[in-house]
């Protein structure tokens, strides 16, 4: 890697108040979204889902599935919206590129040893290149908490702009693991890393620690972005991911993001839901707002 | 990446809370020894809905007979039954109110919200549940005040008259009633001529609740039928929530009499936010302070302090806070801010933002559209004001703040305290130390520390300098209510 262009003094550590925060996050749920702002918002929901299979257990027949539901969500609804991304491990990019491609669904990829980060910076970046050679759109890497913890910021800033450059066209999401992270103090600071760094995309979690995404952990990163853009007028993503199952608290996810950042941030260029169950609720949802009826959870697909 | 700015937009869809459930009668009688009873003025005042103007209900007006009636009504009370029973019995009335009020806390709201103009989601959030804690927490000392006060025998003080304001109607009167109560006085209160209709409900629930007749009254009308009542020889204490000017004018008129008394009067908050303080928490705390119920709100954080050197990033973020703040129909449970109270308040506030352009100071409200009809002042921020303009001085009683830079802890406690008012303030820093220095210093009865206009009923409330005297909530709260000899 080149030299650390990692400046630390660049960077203001801001104070971030706990009880504040949750109060802020208490009052989006009280926002009541009905008719035709529910509609619309179940719909945006519905376009801004990675859906995502990352399991050990992966195979070409479980990511052939899930490519097909990405693009189908329900017969009885045919002009639904996609979903944004399908999100998979590295070894199903091709094929997963190959199945949505076409359907204007992006691929994601998960990288840089994920979900740990435990592993040489090396072989990180290499499995970058591998995984936008196979055709990722994206790549999702995971930041090094470890190091992060150590105080090691400026390799974990390093490791970042090394892997954004191992991205070449693909945009990055960098996976801050908030449920690791301990505070929300370091919450803001990693997220003002990334943003540095090169990231285009900020990601809450990777799902597979627990607390993955809360709203508390989302509208911190969202202030992070905003003042970013603040200070230099450029738009970055965000992705709260794992968690997030049902319809009703992505809408409240939304009207924070409509809240904090504005209503541009509302389309799956700017943000995304990483989840895999709820595809499903949403849908749910829409259904009940077209014919006023609940359907059973046996006529939406479980891919 | 090219930057892309698509047009999106996503506005909500009203969200109305159903007032089918709401029965407001067209007419409301005085409520005097457990019964409503005609006025002897023959006389009815008129109560609007500020937010369309349109006329909900006929009030009684109380004339000096009708007051003495309820005076004597308590006093009777107070005498044959209030005083006789148990504390335990007493307790058990109070207790059967806060539970009523629980059981019909979302008819409150509705009433609360169309009669006063405040959002529902803050009726129902904040002025129900607060009422009905405060009847909880009193209903648990009744039997207790033995414990309360070490080496004393506290006793109740009789008849006392209650005199609450329009920003808070139920909440203000459960404040009064239940200690009152807990203590083993009879009560005499008079609503805001604005607001009745939640003092007269919660007549209806203290009847339905079996307290003995006469132990609260109800009586309504505006300035003229509470100076009667301040006046009235056989009351014993008087409790008065409202402006200083009246404060002024209530101890004037008690002076030299054996009267107790207790003020709970204006205020002009200083809300002092460093350079060290989570900024982005802070802006929600100052919009809390100051745009919470209107403005309406006698320890609202109209004073804002900020350090220079984040007073640039303070602003940004308020303005882009101000223009997510949903104004407008306060039955919609998605409205942060609702209608100004009435047409008079409606004039003073304007009053005022004339006086702080005509002083030269940066003007900046919400870009939100207000309803045509109805009483609305959107959400106003003055910015670079000075100490010694009107509108950082006088209390306006709006959703009008007036923002202020410093630049050392000795001068922001200066200016924080030159001021005759002396009710609250809020500290914004992430140093302990900072707030222990503020909070030892600031004149002030209620500090806040990184938040702001959180209330409790075990938590003592009340005023310094010419925001009154005496505290309500807690144990101080109490010792108002109360006769203590050793």
């Amino acid at each position: 890697m080149a030299k650390s262009t990692f400046n630390l003094a660049a960077i203001r550590r801001k104070a971030i108040d706990q009880v504040g925060v949750e109060e802020r996050c208490a009052r989006f749920q009280t926002r009541s979204i009905k008719t035709d702002a529910k509609k619309q918002g179940l719909k945006m929901a519905l376009n801004m889902i990675d859906l995502t299979t990352l399991e050990g257990k992966d195979t070409e027949g479980k990511v052939r599935q899930l490519c097909h539901k990405a693009a189908h969500l329900h017969q009885g609804f045919p002009d639904l919206p996609n979903v944004a991304a399908v999100c998979v491990y590295p070894t199903f990019v091709k094929l997963a590129k190959s199945l949505v491609a076409d359907k204007g669904i992006k691929v994601a990829s998960v990288a840089t040893a994920f979900p740990s980060g435990q592993s040489f910076s090396k072989y990180k970046i290499e499995e970058t290149k591998e995984a936008v050679s196979e055709g990722a759109d994206e790549i999702d890497m995971v930041i090094s908490r470890g190091r992060f913890h150590q105080g090691d910021y400026a390799y974990v800033f390093d490791e970042i702009s090394a892997v954004k450059e191992a991205c070449g066209k693909a945009r990055l999401k960098v996976i801050l693991e908030t449920g690791e992270l301990g505070n929300l103090d370091a919450v803001y600071f990693a997220s003002q890393m990334a943003i540095a760094a090169g990231a285009d995309f900020i990601k809450t979690s990777t799902g597979k620690i627990k607390p993955a995404a809360t709203m508390p952990v989302t509208l911190v990163m969202l202030e992070a972005i905003r003042d970013h853009y603040h200070a230099t007028g450029k738009m970055i993503g965000m992705k709260p991911a794992g968690g997030i199952s049902n319809a009703k608290l992505a809408l409240h996810y939304l009207i924070m993001v409509k809240e904090i950042l504005g209503e541009e941030w509302l389309s799956n260029e700017w943000f995304r839901f990483g989840a895999s169950s709820l595809a499903n609720d949403l849908l749910k949802q829409l259904v009940k707002q077209e014919t006023g009826i609940y359907q059973s959870a046996n006529y939406f697909a479980l891919d | 990446m090219a930057k892309t700015k698509k047009e999106i937009s996503w506005d909500l869809s009203p969200a109305p809370e159903s007032t089918g459930h709401v029965t407001i009668d067209k007419r409301y009688d005085l409520f005097i020894d457990g019964k409503f009873v005609s006025p002897t003025t023959k006389k009815y005042f008129k109560t609007v809905n500020p937010a369309t103007e349109e006329v909900i209900s006929e009030i009684a007006l109380a004339g000096k007979k009708d007051v003495d009636k309820a005076v004597r009504a308590a006093r009777k009370a107070y005498d044959s039954t209030w005083s006789k029973i148990s504390a335990a019995e007493r307790g058990k009335y109070i207790y059967r109110i806060a539970r009523l009020l629980q059981e019909r806390a979302r008819e409150f709201a509705v009433i609360e919200s169309l009669d006063g103009g405040k959002p529902i989601r803050e009726s129902r959030d904040v002025d129900v549940p607060l009422a009905a804690a405060h009847f909880f927490y009193h209903a648990g000392w009744s039997d207790k005040l033995d414990y309360a006060f070490a080496n004393t025998s506290p006793t109740s003080m009789g008849v006392v008259g209650q005199i609450i304001p329009w920003n808070f109607p139920l909440l203000m009167a459960a404040w009064k009633i239940a200690p009152a109560l807990a203590c083993g006085n009879t009560v005499v209160l008079k609503p805001a001529e604005t607001t009745s209709l939640t003092a007269l409900k919660l007549a209806e629930l203290i009847r339905d609740a079996g307290v003995p007749d006469g132990v609260v009254n109800i009586i309504t009308g505006a300035g003229e039928t509470g100076k009667e009542l301040v006046e009235h020889p056989d009351v014993n204490k008087i409790a008065f929530t409202g402006s200083t000017a009246v404060g002024k004018m209530i101890r004037r008129s008690l002076a030299g009499t054996p009267k107790k008394m207790t003020l709970e009067l204006g205020g002009k908050a200083a809300n002092i936010v460093f350079e060290d303080a989570a900024i982005d928490q802070a802006v929600e705390g100052i919009v809390n302070g100051i745009y919470f119920n209107q403005g309406h709100v006698c320890c609202a954080g109209s004073r804002l302090f900020v350090e220079e050197s984040v007073a640039d990033e303070v602003v940004k973020k308020l303005k882009h806070r101000m223009n997510h703040l949903i104004v407008g129909d306060p039955m919609d449970k998605n409205t942060d801010v609702g209608a100004i109270n009435s047409k008079g308040q409606l004039q003073t506030i304007e009053k005022y933002l004339k006086a702080g352009e005509k002083d030269g100071f940066e003007m900046y409200q919400s870009q939100v559209a207000v309803p045509k009809k109805g009483y609305w002042c959107k959400p106003t921020l003055f910015t670079n004001v000075s100490q010694s303009s009107i509108i950082s001085k006088e209390e306006i009683f709006g959703p009008v703040l007036a923002m202020q830079t410093f630049r050392t802890i000795d001068e922001v406690i200066d200016k924080a305290n030159n001021t005759p008012y002396g009710l609250s303030a809020g500290v914004w820093t992430d140093k302990g130390s900072k707030i222990f220095n503020l909070t030892s210093r600031l004149q002030a009865g209620v500090v806040w520390a990184n938040t702001f206009n959180k209330f409790d009923p075990t938590s003592p409330f009340g005023g310094y300098k010419e925001s009154g005297f005496g505290r309500e909530g807690g144990i101080h709260g109490l010792s108002a209510y109360l006769n203590l000899q050793g």
